[in-house]
């Protein structure tokens, strides 16, 4: 059994196609939860999806991290409900500070909706572990501001720590500056918490989850949090 | 009471719009110009009359929703009406 929630905020619209793709490939239904809720319902996952939250105002995600259920969101990711952030949703937990940085401005200044190649830098957290360390994977970007920034002394400690869990790399897993779409400090494309249980990325993993879609590289994020949630159970 | 609010990228954050800024007034022929920072201005009216509780309030919407600590600075002036 899996109890996965998605959060809908005015302006997501990717919402729908994560709760396709998680029900589609772990066989259990999902559940939507609007962003005036009070509270998401026990669940063994949270997924905050892509879109544009309240439109954008005044930066992306600013708002939509002060938005009523948002209080339940932080409240349950401390206590360890795992929590996936994916495009608009990674800039709602920086945001919210679940998670550390901010996304700014995509470098070129302009909106790139394309496939990028990843190497998967940790293997480790709730939503990776169906990965291998250093594997190359390709899953589409489509943001305006995925520029990826934190201070010297935030990038260090995240790297130290093993935290960062995506990176925009070249076919063959290098990490180069020709590699990285939007400017990103360090490449980095996608974060975790100190738990490895918060999981903030730019790329939409459930735009390329089932060949029918073009590749199939989205749906191992969606099998590793099933397998995570089974070992929890 | 009116707080006029200045959001400011912080020194050392890339600001590609203002890069852009920079390169359209070249393309102008405007010369001279050396750097281009963008921001965001925004006017908030308070009811408060006490200027302490007026900046404690403008504070907080600053830190709380208006800067970005990450990447940003800000300033204000109150002005009674």
């Amino acid at each position: 059994m899996l109890r996965a929630s998605v959060v809908v905020f005015p302006g997501s619209n990717c919402d729908r196609d994560v709760k396709v793709a998680i029900e589609r490939v772990t066989g259990f239904p999902v559940n939507m939860v609007w962003h005036g809720d009070a509270s998401v319902p026990a669940s063994d996952l949270i997924v905050l999806p892509g879109g544009f939250s309240y439109g954008d105002y005044l930066r992306c995600g600013a708002m939509a991290a002060h938005s009523p259920i948002m209080r339940d969101v932080i409240a349950k990711a401390k206590a360890g409900t795992p929590v996936l952030g994916i495009c608009n949703g990674f800039q709602v937990l920086c945001e919210s500070g679940l998670l550390p940085g901010a996304l700014m401005r995509n470098a070129s200044l302009k909106f790139i909706c394309r496939d990028v190649t990843l190497r998967v830098d940790n293997d480790k957290t709730f939503f990776t572990k169906c990965y291998r360390k250093g594997q190359v994977v390709r899953l589409p970007i489509a943001h305006a501001e995925g520029n990826y920034f934190a201070d010297e002394e935030t990038l260090d400690r995240l790297e130290g720590d093993g935290r960062v869990v995506f990176r925009y790399c070249d076919e063959a897993g290098e990490a180069t500056p020709q590699a990285n779409p939007n400017g990103a400090q360090r490449n980095i494309a996608g974060i975790c918490d100190a738990a490895g249980r918060v999981v903030g990325l730019m790329p939409h993993p459930e735009r390329l989850f089932e060949l029918a879609l073009g590749g199939a590289d989205g749906r191992r994020m969606i099998e590793s949090a099933l397998l995570s949630a089974l070992e929890a159970a | 009471m009116k707080a006029r609010i200045r959001i400011t990228l912080k020194n050392g954050v890339l600001d590609p719009q203002g890069k852009a800024i920079q390169n359209a007034l070249a393309a102008l022929g405007i010369s001279g110009v050396e750097d281009v920072r963008q921001g965001k201005y925004i006017e908030v009216e308070l009811a408060e009359t006490s200027e302490d509780r007026a900046k404690e309030t403008v504070e907080r919407m600053c830190k709380d929703l208006l800067a970005n600590s990450v990447i940003e600075n800000y300033a204000y002036e109150l002005q009674r009406a």
